[in-house]
């Protein structure tokens, strides 16, 4: 391979390596065909680098009231989806926009609503028309006003 | 040996009930009329109903399957409290309905109780498959 060769597949691969831009926008996606699946019947597949393992193991073992749903597994595949999400829980990775969320959450604490976490908040001081929108329907809904939400981008749109 | 690729092709292609069967789907409409009690066929007017019905047990932001499903199940949807696009139900527009019995049956359990705020009977999962084929 030339020089040329080189520089230029370093500068193409460039945009496509997250770790190179993972700024404070972005957070490591869900990579996991079952995670994607289950968790994104009803809702986005929530990054797990948004809350601490100890929020994901609480939320694993609550899923038959799960924010008021049931939403009940089999046993198998909750041992999965837990081992996944813990293992890729912010305080694990603390990549990119984990970072902050982590900063914000003390050592005993399980919280389970990201949307609740102060970085959150800080970050979504959005005029009351905004959540009115229909397409938004609650604060959870990221994908409505984040484009790139599934592959973790959460730049400002 | 073109044309018959072309008529082929199209015929797939075409959104017609008759060419919407699955046996993946046969087998789970078989097997809830097993389970029905005094089974006398399942009805896509009795489905209908049940899809349109304004019930009163479940959780008030989804007091109807057309809640999440909008009046028109060959529309897409979307989910009420989450606000998650939701494919269409109909069979015609989106084949892969009804193929899965576990994903079947977890979404029967998981939206009777939302809905109708009570397990559905085989009966009333039946006829609403038998309506969304027909749609």
């Amino acid at each position: 391979m030339t020089l040329r060769t080189l520089l230029l597949a370093a500068v193409l691969s460039l945009p496509f390596t997250a770790p190179a831009r993972a700024g404070d926008d972005w957070v490591p996606p869900v990579t996991d065909p079952l995670v994607k699946k289950e968790c994104g019947a009803c809702h986005m597949a929530f990054q797990p680098a948004f809350l601490p393992a100890r929020s994901w193991n609480k939320m694993m073992d609550t899923l038959a009231d799960h924010f008021g749903e049931d939403a009940s597994l089999p046993a198998d595949k909750v041992a999965a989806i837990r081992a996944y999400l813990t293992q890729n829980a912010g305080d694990v990775v603390n990549q990119g926009r984990a970072r902050k969320y982590m900063r914000h959450i003390s050592g005993g604490d399980a919280p389970q609503r990201i949307t609740e976490n102060p970085d959150f908040l800080r970050k979504h001081q959005l005029p009351e028309r905004v959540w009115k929108d229909p397409k938004v329907v609650t604060k959870s809904n990221c994908p409505a006003c984040h484009v790139g939400a599934d592959r973790g981008w959460y730049e400002d749109d | 040996m073109i044309r018959p690729v072309i008529l082929g092709v199209a015929l797939l292609l075409a959104p017609n009930p008759a060419f919407a069967g699955d046996s993946r789907r046969d087998a789970i409409i078989a097997d809830y009329a097993k389970a029905d009690t005094g089974h006398a066929g399942f009805s896509a007017q009795r489905g209908e109903t049940l899809f349109r019905t304004q019930w009163k047990g479940g959780d008030e932001r989804t007091p109807s399957c057309t809640a999440c499903h909008t009046d028109n199940p060959r529309q897409p949807g979307r989910n009420a409290k989450t606000g998650r696009p939701i494919d269409p139900v109909a069979v015609s527009v989106n084949a892969k309905r009804f193929t899965d019995a576990g994903e079947v049956e977890k979404q029967f359990t998981r939206d009777c109780k939302n809905v109708l705020g009570r397990e559905c009977t085989a009966r009333e999962k039946g006829d609403y498959i038998t309506f969304m084929m027909g749609q």
